[in-house]
């Protein structure tokens, strides 16, 4: 089973019958482990309770990260390749990374209220992914402004590249810049400097929205190639009731 | 060469003749200018502080509204066709039009930048500061937005559209050349940090617009 066999809608379908369930199970477990150990993490001796909001903020930061990645590699698939399915991977991750990225700004600006004292700062980390947000939304605009989806796609998909560039100034922002936002403490030169009792609860919760993306976005798929079969049937439908001329 | 020499004299008196739109563009940027007193009110200190902001924002609105004729003309009457099917190379021709447009839309805007300056209560340093500025910027805004440009003429909509594609794109382009106009006039911190990063963004324009533009093109006309 390669890349190219899946470029059948109907196989992609069948394959993700018999692998969305599973893949909800063990989002759901991941998630119930990684909340759970989130709850009962240990009180920062600076930051009291409200550390916790980490568990939640982090994966999401790192998932509207994933996502344009993700994106990026879909745009790389429509461009180059021409999968078929490439761009309803594309299409479909859009309004999910825009959702991540909303929470990630959400979330984050509710930890800083506590903690900085303010619920916004325009600093480099937090700029550079509103403006990862406002790319999501104009993204999801083009989308919806062209009706065929093979012209969206390949239109998409240069803008999508472009946007690409926008992700390491994201993950550096906070070593070139002298930002409010704290560097990076996990993935960095010489391994993370986070203690163990909360970098083990992290990695789960990562590990569990990653896994929530992945479901999702499967999810979001399968109903987008239903919606183009919709469409299709709808329109070989109209034109058989048409009169003819 | 001198198919790429025809296009860019081309385009420049296509832009400067009757119905180009190129001069359009400072008006354009003259009245936006002259709009802010009445809402932010004629107070000068407060304009003179907020002088190479509302400098800078005139001129990225200007050259978004012009941004729209750089492909739709062509397109319209067949001559991007033939540019695409010519043995010049698509990029070339795409940075090309791109200095074209520039030096057409972008140069005016920095020439009427020291009339506005004064209307703006800047003094003559400051003012030489935001035309300088402007002059490492704009280019960077004209290739960023010939990719919104070129995404736009293939998929036949613009206006709106083409705003909320480029805007996010040219935030960066914003933030250092207000700073750096900023630094040159008020700053304790150095002019030449985000003065550097300003032309480095236009050089980077310079590589990445005409290079999507011409992707987008081949891979959206049909």
């Amino acid at each position: 089973m390669t890349l190219i066999d899946l470029a059948n809608p109907t196989r992609f379908l069948a394959l993700t019958a018999r692998l969305l369930p599973w893949l909800v199970v063990a989002t759901g477990i991941l998630l119930a482990v990684g909340l759970y150990q989130s709850a009962t993490a240990p009180d920062d001796y600076q930051q009291g309770a409200t550390v916790k909001i980490m568990f939640i903020h982090v994966p999401n930061a790192w998932l509207s990260m994933f996502v344009w990645a993700v994106m990026s590699l879909a745009a790389l698939g429509t461009l180059v390749w021409r999968h078929p399915l490439a761009d309803v991977a594309a299409k479909a991750a859009a309004p999910i990374g825009a959702a991540f990225t909303f929470l990630a700004l959400v979330t984050g600006s509710l930890w800083g209220r506590p903690m900085w004292g303010t619920y916004w700062e325009w600093d480099a980390r937090l700029t550079s992914v509103l403006i990862l947000f406002l790319m999501y939304l104009g993204l999801i605009a083009l989308w919806r402004a062209v009706e065929d989806p093979s012209r969206a796609a390949r239109a998409a998909a240069v803008l999508t590249l472009v946007g690409a560039l926008n992700l390491p100034i994201i993950k550096f922002s906070v070593d070139w810049w002298n930002t409010l936002h704290q560097p990076a403490s996990v993935m960095r030169m010489g391994g993370p400097t986070l203690d163990r009792a909360f970098l083990i609860p992290l990695l789960v919760m990562a590990l569990a929205f990653s896994l929530l993306f992945v479901t999702l976005h499967l999810a979001a798929m399968r109903n987008e190639i239903l919606r183009r079969r919709v469409r299709a049937m709808q329109m070989l439908q109209a034109q058989a009731g048409k009169p003819r001329a | 060469m001198t198919a790429l020499s025809a296009l860019i004299r081309r385009d420049i008196r296509i832009a400067l003749r009757v119905g180009g739109g190129a001069l359009i563009g400072v008006l354009f940027f003259l009245t936006v200018v002259v709009l802010m007193p009445f809402a932010i009110g004629p107070d000068l200190a407060l304009l003179a502080r907020l002088g190479p902001a509302i400098l800078w924002l005139g001129a990225l609105l200007a050259s978004l509204l012009t941004l729209d004729r750089l492909f739709t003309a062509d397109h319209d009457d067949g001559s991007l066709d033939l540019i695409t099917m010519s043995r010049t190379p698509l990029e070339l021709s795409c940075a090309v039009k791109a200095v074209a447009h520039w030096l057409a839309a972008g140069l005016p805007l920095i020439i009427a930048t020291p009339i506005l300056g004064l209307l703006l209560n800047l003094d003559v340093g400051a003012t030489a500061a935001v035309a300088l500025t402007l002059l490492a910027g704009t280019p960077a805004l004209t290739f960023t937005g010939m990719i919104g440009a070129a995404l736009a003429v293939t998929l036949h909509r613009g206006g709106l559209l083409l705003a909320v594609l480029v805007l996010p794109l040219s935030i960066p382009v914003l933030i250092f050349g207000v700073a750096a106009s900023e630094a040159a006039i008020t700053g304790p911190s150095s002019f030449g940090a985000p003065f550097s990063i300003l032309c480095a963004l236009s050089l980077f324009g310079l590589v990445v617009g005409p290079y999507a533009a011409a992707a987008s093109l081949r891979q959206g006309l049909d």
